[in-house]
């Protein structure tokens, strides 16, 4: 086991994959000398050439577009779009064309590209530098939505995303870059997409969340596990498809669901998860996500949006009651 | 209207922009140790050798005359007439900023004055300037607007786009590339096909002149002709500025991948130096300058004083301004 940084784990992971397969490249602003905005391609355009790690202008749509075009033509391309804002600079590219040439053409396209777009709040870079827009992409036919929540899990989940036939859109959480955790170089296989984990076991209440939200209901629980409450924490690890069966598993066990996200609770994708629980098992259920406003500066603004360990646990307390 | 093309006999009017100059100066040397001292986060882009091109262009507008901006936006704000003080309290996120607090560095905008914003998207100023100019046609009023892009910003769709839709309709739009030849890490050059901005926006049938944006006497002399143009009807015109990022991307970015030499050059020509030796020249004392340095760094100390010590907003004040319709609600500090 080796201790590295979340951003550390996906450039290793990243680096796997370019050494085992030639196809797979990458095109962004900024990775050569920067080697992205948390160093997850340090060196790498130095190890696999500029032909690889493509320095690209300031140009969103064609970043993503010439990913789809060259995933059309037979490479394995990722699009970094650095921040998830930015990415909405080519939404057409991603939701009109590579989440559905395979299905317009019937079948003889493939868009096997990763689209990535870190999402989230960092600390103080506002309304268009911290958003998370999970639900959208998770919304769309066609596309795989992937959100890494460890070292670990974002080295494993990159190395599946790559390997996948399917266009991924890949949301490293930026509030995670310099997480530290174990990660074991000698185990080269990927993480399965659409495979939870289950991060605390617990027999009282099922919380599921995802990306830097889990570390937060994973201090929740620990906290309710001081007042004798035992939570149950599934990390969703991919949104899309989301691993159905360990969620109906543990609720129908527990008996009660809570979904909690960072982003907008309104139409977010813990409304999904919490109908599709309530629909099939009839056990009660709740969502905790942010409220319908856009990411403040200051401060004590962007604090009175998270959802912080305490709420997590007040919820559950409520539900348990 | 204080327009001049000739700048050069009205030495009071250039200690008037020198002023301004400094204040900017000021201002983002105060903002970079405030984001080094912890107390200032985000982002915080430094204007630092540029501010020629903002005082430049802004003295020859009106008050009522629209500026959109982009990530880099400071300058462009005080020269346009926001207040520091105010801008100030925002970068450190503070209650009485620009924004209440809500929108920090790169979100900077005085619409008292006409600023419509400072962009954390690249480019999307662009197509909001056109937009910007429908209205102004569509009120029959004679005002024009102002876009700072970027040379990076360049290659982006919607700065094309916008190109393209202001010729077609003639509106009144400048459009100012800060060219400093580099974007973030990115040296432009390398990722930018053509024989540049000018004959990009030439291209579309935009009259496109390049200067020394370093170079106060030639920016005010420039935009002073070439916003009469516009007020009386010449459709969009384009200005590129050439000029250097004196620091980093960022205050954050110590801009290891700079070359020293073209540094030190770039030091030799840098804007405040040039405007004080030709005020120097022309009959304004050393002491007089001096003095003024000493004025606006105090006034500049006195807001970062102040911003230190002021208010924190409200949790409250994040679930205001969102939308009238469907407004969302304060859930309570205690929740
Ligand atoms: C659409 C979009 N893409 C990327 C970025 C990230 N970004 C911020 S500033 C910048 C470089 C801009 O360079 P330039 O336009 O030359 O302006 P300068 O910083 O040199 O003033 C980049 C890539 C962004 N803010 N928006
Ligand atoms: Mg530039």
């Amino acid at each position: 086991m080796t201790e590295m940084t979340y951003a550390q784990a996906a450039r290793l992971g990243l680096q796997e994959e370019m050494a085992r397969d030639p196809k797979v490249w990458a095109l962004g602003e900024d990775l050569g000398y920067e080697g992205g905005m948390a160093g997850q391609y340090n060196d790498l355009q130095a190890e696999f050439g500029p032909d690889r790690i493509v320095d690209t202008p300031i140009s969103e749509s064609t970043i993503m577009g010439a990913a789809v075009g060259a995933a059309l033509a037979g490479t394995r391309p990722i699009a970094e779009m650095r921040f998830s804002d930015f990415a909405m600079c080519s939404v057409s590219e991603l939701v009109n064309q590579a989440a559905k040439a395979r299905y317009m053409f019937g079948g003889q396209a493939r868009v096997p590209m990763v689209a990535r777009m870190p999402i989230g709040i960092r600390g103080g870079i506002a309304a268009q530098h911290s958003q998370s827009p999970e639900a959208w992409y998770a919304h769309t036919p066609g596309l795989v939505v992937v959100t890494p929540s460890t070292p670990a899990n974002n080295r494993g989940l990159l190395k599946a995303s790559i390997r996948c036939d399917d266009p991924v859109v890949y949301m490293e959480h930026k509030g995670l870059w310099g997480m530290l955790g174990e990660v074991d170089e000698n185990d080269q296989e990927p993480i399965p997409l659409g495979v939870a984990a289950t991060v605390r076991a617990g027999s009282d209440i099922t919380i599921v969340s995802w990306a830097a939200q889990v570390g937060v209901a994973a201090e929740a629980a620990d906290v309710l596990a001081a007042d004798g409450i035992s939570a149950e924490v599934i990390d969703l690890r991919t949104l899309y498809p989301w691993d159905r069966d360990a969620v109906m598993n543990s609720a129908a066990r527990t008996g009660k669901l809570l979904v909690v996200h960072e982003a907008v609770r309104v139409g977010g994708f813990g409304g999904e998860v919490a109908a599709e629980v309530a629909e099939t098992l009839g056990v009660p259920v709740a969502r905790l996500g942010g409220e319908r406003i856009p990411i403040p500066f200051s401060i004590p603004l962007e604090e009175a949006y998270k959802i912080k360990a305490d709420r997590i646990a007040g919820r559950v307390k409520e539900m348990l009651a | 209207m204080p327009v001049s093309s000739n700048l050069a006999n009205e030495p009071a009017r250039v200690v008037e922009m020198f002023r301004k100059m400094l204040v900017i100066r000021a201002f983002e040397e105060a903002a970079g140790e405030a984001f080094h001292a912890g107390q200032v986060r985000g982002s915080v882009h430094q204007y630092i050798g540029e501010e020629s091109i903002a005082v430049g262009i802004c003295a020859n507008l009106r008050d009522d005359d629209l500026l959109t901006s982009n990530h880099r936006g400071h300058g462009h704000s005080i020269a346009k007439g926001a207040d520091p003080r105010a801008m100030m309290l925002e970068l450190f996120g503070r209650v009485g900023g620009t924004s209440d607090g809500k929108g920090g560095s790169m979100h900077i905008a005085d619409f008292s004055v006409g600023m419509l914003g400072a962009n954390g998207v690249i480019a999307d100023g662009c197509t909001i300037s056109v937009g910007a100019a429908q209205s102004i046609r569509l009120l029959k009023q004679d005002r024009i607007v102002v876009n700072f892009i970027g040379d990076g910003g360049i290659n982006r769709g919607p700065f094309m786009e916008a190109l393209n839709w202001a010729k077609v309709y003639e509106l009144p739009v400048l459009f100012v590339c800060e060219n400093n030849q580099i974007a973030a890490t990115t040296t432009t050059r390398l990722v930018t096909a053509g024989e540049g901005i000018a004959k990009r926006a030439e291209s579309f049938g935009i009259p496109a002149i390049t200067i020394d944006g370093n170079d106060l006497f030639e920016v005010d002399s420039t935009t002073a002709r070439v916003v009469a143009e516009i007020r009386n009807g010449s459709g969009p015109q384009l200005i590129q500025a050439m000029t250097y990022r004196l620091r980093g991307h960022f205050a954050h970015d110590p801009a290891g991948y700079r070359d020293p030499k073209e540094l030190e050059e770039a030091l030799g020509r840098e804007p405040m130096a040039r405007t004080e030796a030709w005020l120097l020249k022309n009959g304004v004392d050393a002491d007089e300058i001096a003095a003024l340095k000493a004025e606006v760094d105090g006034e500049i100390a006195g807001y970062v004083d102040e911003a230190a010590n002021a208010a924190w907003p409200d949790g409250a004040l994040a679930f205001t301004d969102v939308q009238d319709v469907g407004a969302p609600e304060f859930p309570g500090e205690s929740r």
